[in-house]
C-alpha cells in the first residue's frame, strides 16, 4: 500500500476532526491561508465561525467551551492576528477554560528576522497559557494537536497555543492518527491522600457550623450532582463563587447565594462564623476573601482542588484533598454521617432578611424613578423561567446579572471572573449559542458592549440567536461607583457619550427595542424572547446606580456596606 | 520575615523555552535569582536546573509548586545548605608580571588551594573550586594585590545528600501508573 502524503494544513484538519472538533472561531490572514484553504474542503464537518476581530474569536471559543464542556478552538493568523487573541488566552488561563488557539507563523527560515507579521507568540503566551508550542514540521502536526487537546482539556483546564509555521502548513507528510493520553512530566489529576480524606470526614462530622464554598471547579469537574448529595447529607449551607453560581440550583434550600465583594450578606458574614469551611474547586481569590488576615480565622479549613499549587496559596488550610472533585466529593459523601444543622442554617435568615430589606427590595421593586439594573435582570430571568444561559460582560452589569439572575441548570453562567475582561460578553455569548441549545442572554454595559461592538457583524452573519440586553447608564458604572465612594465623586473619564444603538442594530438588521420605563419592561422582554433569533434590548437604567452590598477593598469578608 | 538561601533543584524535559518559564515564576514574585545552572542530568533527555534564591520558606514552597505546574517540568524540590553537597567554581585572570614581581600573589593562591591552569607572558589563569565565601575572599585578596584582569564565578551546583533518588522514583512511578491505566482500559 502506498502511503498518502498530505500537507501539514490537511493534517491539522484531520487531527481536529479526530479530536471531535465541530466548531472553530477564526479569522484568516497571510500566514494561515494554507490552513484556511484546507478548511474549505472540510466545511461539512468543521463549522467555521468568521468573527470580526480575533479577540472575539478567543472569547467566542471560551463561551463555547464553558457551556459545552468541550475544548474551544480558534484559528487566526500570525502577528496581529495572534496578539489579538492574547486577552482571551489570559482570560481562559485565569478561569481555567479549555481552549486551543492555533495561530499562523512565518516560515521557519524567516523566524527571528522580524519578518512581516512575525511575533514571538510562544514567548509572549508562555506566561499566560498552560502550554505553548511552535509546530515547525508537518510531521509534528498530529502529535502537537493531540498533545494540545489533552493538555487543554485535562486536569485543571486551560488555554494551549499552537504556533504553526507556514512551511509546516504546506510541506507534505504522512498523516498518522495520534493519541496523547499520558505525559510523564504532567499529572493532570493528583493522587488523593486517604489520610486527608479521613481527617476531613472527622472535621465535617464534628462540625456544628459547616459552610461549603462552591467554585468553578465543581462545574469543570461535572460534580454538580455529587456536590448536591454531599451538602444534603452534611446539611451544610453553601456560598457560591461568581463562576460557581450555577453548580447548585439557586432555589436549593442550602444555596445561600454568592460569595465575595458584591455577594450576598449571609455567606460572607457566615464565613467568619463557621467552624468548618469546606472549599470545593475554588481558589480563594481576593475578590472572594477580602482581607486575608481576618478571613475565616476561627474555622478549620478543608480545601478540595485539582491543582496542588492552589493549596495554601492564599489561605492556609488545615486539610487539603487533592484530586478530581467528582471523585473526592463522592468519597466524602460516602464517609460522612448524615447530619442536621437546622439552627445554623436558620441563622442565615436574619442576614437574608436584612439584605432583602436594605438592598434587594429597593433594587427589584422601586416605587418610582428610572429603571434599576437589578430589576431588568430579574425580569429577564423570570421570563426565561430561570432556564437560560447567562453571559455577562464585566462591571456593574456583571454583578447585577450574577446577583439577580437565577439558575436551574448547571453550566449556566459564562462570565470573565479572574481577568475581568470588558468586551468579553458579546463574543462569549455568540460562542455559547454554538455550544448548546438553550436560550443565551447576555447582559452588557455601554462600555463593554462597545469594546467588541464589531461582533454584531458575527451575530448578523451567523444568525446567532443571542438575546442581548444592554444596561445603559451612560457611565463606566463600576469605576464611577468607586469614584463616588472612594474618590470624592470625581468622575474622571467615566461619563460616556453613547451612539444611537437602535440605528446600529438597524444597520445590522438585528431586531431591537429601547425601554425607558418600568411599565414597558415586561412587554419588551416578552418581545425579545418571542422573537426568533437575535434581539437587542436596550434598557435605559438609572445613571448613578450602585451595586450593593459591597465589601470595600481591603475590608474583612464579614463587613459589607448596605448603602452608600 | 527571615530569609534563607534556598537551593532549588528542578528536573525537566529537554525542551527549548523552558528556562524562561522557570525563571518567570521568580520574576512574578519579585524574587532575585542568586545563581542558576542548567545542564543535562544523568538521565537521558532530562535536564537539571540548580537555582539559588533568598526567600522565606512559605514563598519557596509556593514557587516550587508553581514551577512543578509547568507541563514539561518533571519535579522541583527546595533544599537548605545542610541537605546538599554544593560547589561553585571561579576563574581569575591575573597579570603575569604582577604574579612574578609580587611574591605575595603566589602565596595567596597557594593558601586558597587554587590552581594555576595557564601561564603566558601577559596573563595567568587561576582556577578555584569551593564555596561562595572562599571564592569571593580569594578574589578580594587578589584584587588588593592589584593583579586581577578578569574574574568569573559559576552558579552553584548541588547534589542531594538523600539516599533516595527522587527523580528516578518519580519517573518509575509515572511509567508504572501509565501502564496501570492502560491495562485498566483494556
Amino acid at each position: 500500500m502506498t502511503e498518502e502524503y498530505i500537507t501539514g494544513a490537511e493534517a491539522l484538519m484531520r487531527s481536529l476532526e479526530r479530536q471531535g472538533v465541530d466548531t472553530l472561531f477564526g479569522y484568516p490572514g497571510g500566514s494561515i491561508i494554507p490552513v484556511f484553504d484546507a478548511l474549505y474542503d472540510h466545511r461539512d464537518k468543521l463549522r467555521h465561525v468568521l468573527v470580526r476581530h480575533e479577540q472575539g474569536a478567543a472569547h467566542a471559543a471560551q463561551g463555547y467551551a464553558r457551556v459545552s464542556g468541550k475544548v474551544g478552538v480558534c484559528l487566526v493568523t500570525s502577528g496581529p492576528g495572534a496578539t489579538n487573541t492574547i486577552t482571551g488566552i489570559a482570560d481562559a488561563m485565569m478561569d481555567s477554560t479549555p481552549l486551543v488557539v492555533i495561530a499562523g507563523q512565518v516560515g521557519t527560515l524567516l523566524l527571528g528576522t522580524d519578518a512581516f507579521q512575525e511575533v514571538d507568540l510562544v514567548g509572549v503566551t508562555q506566561p499566560i497559557s498552560k502550554w505553548s508550542y511552535q509546530i515547525r514540521r508537518a510531521e509534528d502536526v498530529a502529535w502537537a494537536v493531540a498533545r494540545a487537546f489533552y493538555i487543554a482539556g485535562s486536569g485543571r483546564c486551560g488555554p494551549v497555543v499552537l504556533d504553526f509555521a507556514k512551511n509546516a502548513q504546506v510541506e507534505k507528510t504522512v498523516y498518522k492518527p495520534t493519541v496523547v493520553d499520558f505525559i510523564r512530566s504532567y499529572e493532570p489529576v493528583p493522587d488523593t491522600d486517604q489520610a486527608s480524606v479521613e481527617k476531613a470526614v472527622k472535621l465535617i462530622d464534628e462540625a456544628e457550623r459547616p459552610l461549603v464554598l462552591v467554585g468553578h471547579g465543581v462545574e469543570l469537574g461535572n460534580a454538580q450532582k455529587e456536590l448536591q448529595m454531599f451538602v444534603e447529607k452534611a446539611d451544610a449551607p453553601c456560598g457560591c463563587t461568581l463562576l460557581g453560581l450555577s453548580a447548585l440550583p439557586t432555589s436549593h434550600r442550602l444555596n445561600k447565594g454568592m460569595l465575595g465583594m458584591h455577594g450576598n450578606l449571609g455567606p460572607n458574614v457566615k464565613t467568619n462564623e463557621c467552624d468548618v469551611l469546606i472549599a470545593v474547586g475554588m481558589r480563594f481569590d481576593d475578590r472572594v476573601t477580602g482581607n486575608l488576615d481576618s478571613y475565616a480565622r476561627q474555622a478549620k479549613i478543608i480545601h478540595l482542588d485539582i491543582d496542588p499549587s492552589e493549596i495554601n496559596k492564599n489561605v492556609k488550610v488545615d486539610v487539603a484533598i487533592l484530586g478530581d472533585c467528582k471523585q473526592t466529593i463522592s468519597l466524602l459523601s460516602q464517609k460522612i454521617r448524615k447530619n442536621s444543622h437546622t439552627e445554623w442554617i436558620d441563622s442565615f435568615k436574619k442576614y437574608e432578611e436584612e439584605e432583602y430589606k436594605s438592598v434587594i427590595s429597593k433594587e427589584l421593586f422601586p416605587a418610582s424613578g428610572p429603571l434599576n439594573m437589578g430589576e431588568v435582570v430579574r425580569a429577564v430571568s423570570d421570563a426565561v423561567n430561570d432556564d437560560a444561559v447567562l453571559v455577562t460582560d464585566v462591571g456593574q452589569n456583571q454583578m447585577m446579572a450574577a446577583r439577580y439572575f437565577r439558575y436551574k441548570k448547571e453550566r449556566s453562567i459564562v462570565t470573565s471572573g479572574g481577568l475581568g475582561t470588558m468586551g468579553f460578553g458579546l463574543p462569549a455569548a455568540i460562542g455559547a449559542t454554538f455550544g448548546q441549545e438553550r436560550t443565551v442572554c447576555v447582559f452588557m454595559g455601554d462600555g463593554g458592549l462597545q469594546m467588541n461592538l464589531q461582533e454584531l457583524g458575527t451575530v448578523m452573519e451567523q444568525q446567532a440567536p443571542v438575546k442581548m440586553i444592554l444596561l445603559n447608564n451612560n457611565y463606566l458604572g463600576n469605576v464611577r461607583q468607586w469614584q463616588a465612594m472612594f474618590f470624592n465623586h470625581r468622575y474622571s473619564f467615566t461619563p460616556m457619550l453613547n451612539p444611537d444603538y437602535m440605528k446600529i442594530m438597524s444597520a445590522y438588521g438585528i431586531p431591537a427595542r429601547r425601554v425607558m420605563s418600568r411599565d414597558e419592561l415586561a412587554d419588551a422582554v416578552k418581545e425579545m424572547l418571542s422573537t426568533k433569533g437575535a434581539f437587542f434590548l436596550e434598557a435605559c437604567v438609572i445613571e448613578e446606580g450602585n451595586v450593593l452590598p459591597m465589601t470595600p477593598p481591603g475590608a474583612s469578608v464579614n463587613y459589607m456596606l448596605l448603602d452608600c | 520575615m527571615d530569609k534563607t538561601l534556598y537551593t532549588l533543584i528542578v528536573y525537566s524535559e529537554n525542551i527549548a523555552g523552558l528556562l524562561n518559564q522557570v525563571t518567570a515564576v521568580f520574576t512574578r514574585r519579585q524574587i532575585n535569582i542568586e545563581s542558576l545552572n542548567v545542564s543535562a542530568s544523568s538521565i537521558d533527555g532530562v535536564h537539571k536546573y540548580t537555582i539559588t534564591a533568598w526567600t522565606d520558606e512559605d514563598t519557596i514552597k509556593k514557587v516550587v509548586k508553581q514551577i512543578e505546574k509547568k507541563i514539561d517540568v518533571l519535579q522541583a524540590h527546595y533544599f537548605t545548605d545542610d541537605e546538599i553537597f554544593l560547589q561553585e567554581i571561579a576563574l581569575y585572570k591575573i597579570s603575569t608580571p604582577e604574579l612574578q614581581s609580587n611574591a605575595n600573589v603566589s602565596k595567596i593562591i597557594r593558601r586558597y588551594n587554587a590552581r594555576i591552569v595557564e601561564v603566558n607572558s601577559v596573563y595567568s589563569i587561576v582556577e578555584k573550586p569551593g564555596l561562595t565565601e572562599e571564592i569571593i575572599a580569594l578574589y578580594k585578596e587578589l584584587q588588593e594585590a592589584g593583579c586581577v584582569l578578569q574574574y568569573v564565578r559559576s552558579g552553584r551546583i548541588a547534589i542531594t545528600k538523600s539516599r533516595v533518588e527522587r527523580i528516578n522514583e518519580f519517573l518509575a512511578g509515572r511509567e508504572e501508573k501509565h501502564r496501570h491505566c492502560y491495562n485498566d482500559l483494556n
